[in-house]
């Protein structure tokens, strides 16, 4: 098993090379694409029956590389089996849509040969065994996307996307090293070894807070989101969807694995640590989605969401462990888990939508689009689905995972602690909200982008996509659907994950009448997405139908009511910002210091009003801007040591040489 | 080991030490060349002592490599670099000749220090040695610190490098390896800054490290 696995990511890597050439050749970004469709298909194959057959083998292998005392380990386990199904399936996804989105990639070179190191990176970082080599990979992965980031590098824009970034996941990177240290003080780099030995609480609960931020700011937990709407978004489309859709849950793999895995019984207070950080991530995330016109940083934005759920999760999970309730940790372990799944697929989904719309207009802002469900049917469709499942509406798969949640949450009454029973349903209350917003936040993207009238030249000359891409983006749909009317099935998958990491598992699901799931018991509470999903197609046909049938069923255009104010310009329409507004009134004041600023010529003047909306990312300027602004006096300050003579650097060393030497006479 | 070949290889150390300081205030170019000459000469009878002590002959091929490179080849291709440089009446006004003697003592006294307080266990002779052979690469620093003449830091650097080959034989059993390694070290340094001499003499007509800082238009 592990060594299909290693020799696929070997493909993979071997492909980075050939990008070099293959992007100099018109059919090259076919070949590529193809190969690390086939690379990672087979890698998704081979996860998924090792997490269905033989969950219970953990199968490892040692190469001889990377530190010579060391090697790197490799380790298939179940919580890796099932990562390398999501990462897979992403990269299976985005290489199939690069089929045919990849083809119009103005610069193939700056992206070809970074795009199957990525892959082969993340798949590594999942599979690894030893510190060594999960942060070699980690840090891989992390350079190779900030290679993609700035692919486009001629927009300002992108290039700081990409600074910011590389700062960020320099500091991820530093904060894991030191948790990594912390714990390889008593064991050494191998995870077998470490998980044998015993860490006290208090290196525990260090190594668990640099996790949380070191895996957090790969995630995009707030506040150490800043990096994740600019650099998401100024990737190629597909990279888009990797990074959003796949990298993200890597963090979330990494933080599971220590947290979970290598670190001993989880105290109390480290869940109301992640509580603490996920509900807000949730609620803040998708409020700053609400707030944009760019459908890729609304994606972007939702995923800080999105990985607060997870977060959320993981800390219910943590919660119920610590105090002994492993069933309850089973079941909010499960849900975090297969939102992992889910938000792979529908953010996968999203921004392959998004990349078919900029493909097709080359537009990102959602203003300058609308009625795109005339000119692309097919994609619009495959984004409803989307939409509608990352809303958490069911039938779709969304719903599942956030019930499940919920469902956990409302256990919280049973533990003893008295701040996480004051905290849980607090957070439980963010969740519900972050829910609606998120919504809100897609009724607003599909509405502007694919309803109504085009509102610019490009929107209303759009064509259709191609076939790749298309197919891509329904296999995503169907998954989605599959996965929110039969989530019984992806339930008992993730039983041997669940066991391994918090010691139980939900009740068993399959078998139970018409597929209905029940997370904890028949009398509290039970969901049925088959027969949502039947009554709505049931009730939609028959209503269909009826309308047709007895009603007329001609299609009429009649002019729309205007007020009395007859404009047939487009940019009367209902705009993204307008959407927004009620929202941004009610909480934008506070949150993003938001003003209105209106601008009203004087009487008998020609020229228009105007109305502008100002809004700030408080987090940056409490956080970021101090910050930068330290760093920037200091190297100011330090700058001078640039240009010293050579008499004064020596005496530089000189003078320290004689402090070292007094330090050890002395 | 009997008293007097301890007595000896102490006086041969001591007097390294001693030539390390003479070069400390030595204002003329060939005066300095001619100190230095005299310090690699006293650190090769000081290997071949310690090669004769430890009985390891290997240790009488680092001694003349010290005596045939380092105190007659490179002082004399130093002369001439200075003869064409047309340097050879340069003063250098180094900082105060007693100041300088005063830190030279305060820093033998510092290695002393340290060198007793790490080496409890060793041999008393290594320890000595190891003493001497940090005081003379601090002062070899002192010296490069003081110099603002490209060629008297390049000899500072090499009496440097004779406390380290001090250092290396003073310990038994250091294989061969290790003293060619620091010898040819030497020698790349030595051309490496021979050829950087000349290119800063064709660009500014001084070999003064101050015109390369007003090149790069720094003020001193």
């Amino acid at each position: 098993m592990i060594a299909v696995a290693l020799w696929s990511v070997a493909a993979l890597l071997a492909l980075a090379p050939a990008g070099v050439v293959l992007s100099t050749r018109p059919r090259g970004s076919i070949i590529l694409y193809g190969g690390c469709l086939i690379a990672t298909s087979t890698l998704c194959i081979t996860a998924l029956s090792d997490l269905l057959f033989f969950p219970h083998l953990t199968p490892s292998a040692t190469l001889p590389i990377g530190l010579p005392w060391l090697g790197a380990h490799f380790r298939l386990d179940a919580l890796s089996a099932f990562f390398l199904v999501v990462v897979n399936l992403g990269g299976a996804a985005a290489s199939l849509f690069a089929l045919g989105y990849g083809r119009h990639e103005d610069s193939p070179g700056r992206v070809l040969p970074f795009y199957p190191a990525y892959l082969a990176g993340m798949n590594v970082v999942v599979l690894a065994n030893d510190a060594f080599s999960f942060l070699v990979a980690w840090e891989f992965m992390s350079l190779t996307s900030w290679a993609m980031v700035v692919s486009h590098h001629r927009e300002a824009e992108n290039v700081r996307a990409g600074y910011v970034y590389l700062l960020m996941a320099s500091f991820g990177t530093l904060v894991l090293l030191l948790a990594f240290g912390l714990l390889a003080s008593g064991a050494g780099y191998d995870f077998d070894a470490i998980r044998a030995s015993h860490p006290s609480a208090a290196l525990s609960g260090v190594v668990m807070i640099l996790m949380l931020l070191g895996a957090g700011s790969k995630a995009g937990l707030v506040p150490l989101h800043a990096w994740l709407p600019l650099a998401h978004p100024a990737a190629p489309s597909h990279v888009s969807g990797l990074m959003s859709g796949v990298m993200t849950k890597v963090a979330v793999y990494g933080f599971v694995r220590i947290v979970f895995d290598l670190l001993p019984e989880p105290v109390w207070w480290w869940s109301m640590v992640v509580l603490l950080v996920g509900g807000p991530s949730a609620t803040l995330g998708v409020l700053y989605a609400l707030m944009q016109r760019d459908i890729k940083r609304v994606l972007a934005y939702s995923t800080i969401e999105n990985i607060g759920i997870i977060f959320t999760g993981l800390g219910l999970a943590l919660a119920f462990k610590a105090e002994g309730l492993d069933w309850v940790a089973a079941l909010a372990f499960t849900a975090a888990m297969l939102h992992v799944f889910n938000h792979a697929l529908f953010k996968s989904l999203l921004f392959f939508g998004a990349g078919a719309v900029l493909g097709a207009t080359g537009e990102r802002d959602m203003e300058k689009l609308g009625g795109l469900i005339h000119r692309m049917p097919k994609t619009a469709f495959a984004v409803l689905v989307g939409c509608v499942a990352i809303s958490a509406l069911p039938p779709f798969n969304g719903f599942v995972s956030e019930w499940l949640t919920f469902q956990a949450i409302l256990l919280s009454p049973q533990l003893p602690s008295w701040g996480l029973k004051l905290i849980i349903p607090a957070v439980g209350g963010l969740l519900a909200l972050a829910a609606a917003f998120a919504a809100a936040c897609f009724v607003k993207l599909y509405g502007i982008s694919f309803l109504g009238r085009p509102r610019s030249d490009v929107a209303a000359s759009a064509h259709e996509t191609d076939r790749f891409s298309l197919t891509a983006m329904l296999v995503l749909a169907a998954l989605c659907l599959v996965a929110g009317i039969l989530p019984g099935l992806f339930i008992d998958a993730l039983a041997p994950v669940s066991k391994s990491m918090v010691g139980n598992i939900m009740p068993h699901q399959v078998g139970l009448q018409w597929l209905t799931i029940v997370p904890i018991a028949e009398s509290r509470s039970s969901y049925n997405g088959l027969l949502v999903f039947l009554f709505a197609a049931l009730c939609g046909t028959t209503a269909a139908t009826a309308i047709h049938r007895f009603a007329s069923d001609r299609l009429r255009r009649a002019p729309a009511w205007d007020c009395g104010y007859p404009d047939p310009n487009p940019l009367i329409q209902y705009s993204a910002s307008s959407f927004s507004q009620p929202i941004r009134r009610v909480f934008g004041g506070v949150i993003f210091a938001a003003r209105e600023i209106g601008e009203m010529p004087p009487p008998s003047s020609p020229l228009p009003a105007r109305l502008k909306v100002e809004l700030r990312d408080l987090i940056w300027d409490a956080l970021y801007a101090p910050i930068a602004k330290a760093i920037g006096f200091a190297t100011d300050r330090i700058n001078i040591l640039q240009f010293l003579t050579i008499r004064r650097y020596l005496t530089l060393v000189f003078v320290a040489l004689i402090v070292l030497l007094l330090v050890v006479a002395l | 080991m009997s008293s007097l070949q301890f007595d000896i290889a102490h006086l041969l150390a001591g007097s390294l030490v001693l030539a390390s300081f003479m070069m400390l205030y030595q204002d003329r170019l060939y005066a300095l060349l001619n100190v230095y000459a005299l310090h690699a000469g006293v650190l090769a009878l000081s290997v071949a002592w310690q090669a004769y002590v430890q009985q390891a002959p290997h240790l009488y091929v680092t001694a003349l490599i010290a005596l045939v490179f380092k105190a007659i080849i490179i002082p004399v291709a130093l002369h001439r670099i200075i003869k064409r440089l047309g340097i050879h009446r340069e003063i250098e006004n180094a900082i105060g000749v007693g100041l300088t003697m005063m830190a030279g003592i305060g820093l033998v006294a510092l290695s002393m220090v340290v060198m007793l307080r790490v080496t409890p266990g060793a041999d008393a002779l290594a320890r000595e040695d190891l003493a001497f052979a940090l005081s003379v690469v601090l002062l070899g620093l002192l010296i490069m610190v003081t110099r603002r003449n490209a060629v008297s830091q390049v000899v500072g650097f090499m009496s440097l490098e004779n406390g380290l080959v001090l250092a290396a034989t003073g310990a038994k059993g250091m294989p061969l390896v290790v003293e060619i390694s620091v010898a040819f070290s030497v020698l790349i340094a030595f051309i490496v800054i021979g050829i950087f001499l000349f290119r800063i003499r064709e660009r500014f007509d001084s070999v003064d490290v101050q015109e390369l800082d007003r090149f790069r238009g720094e003020r001193r």
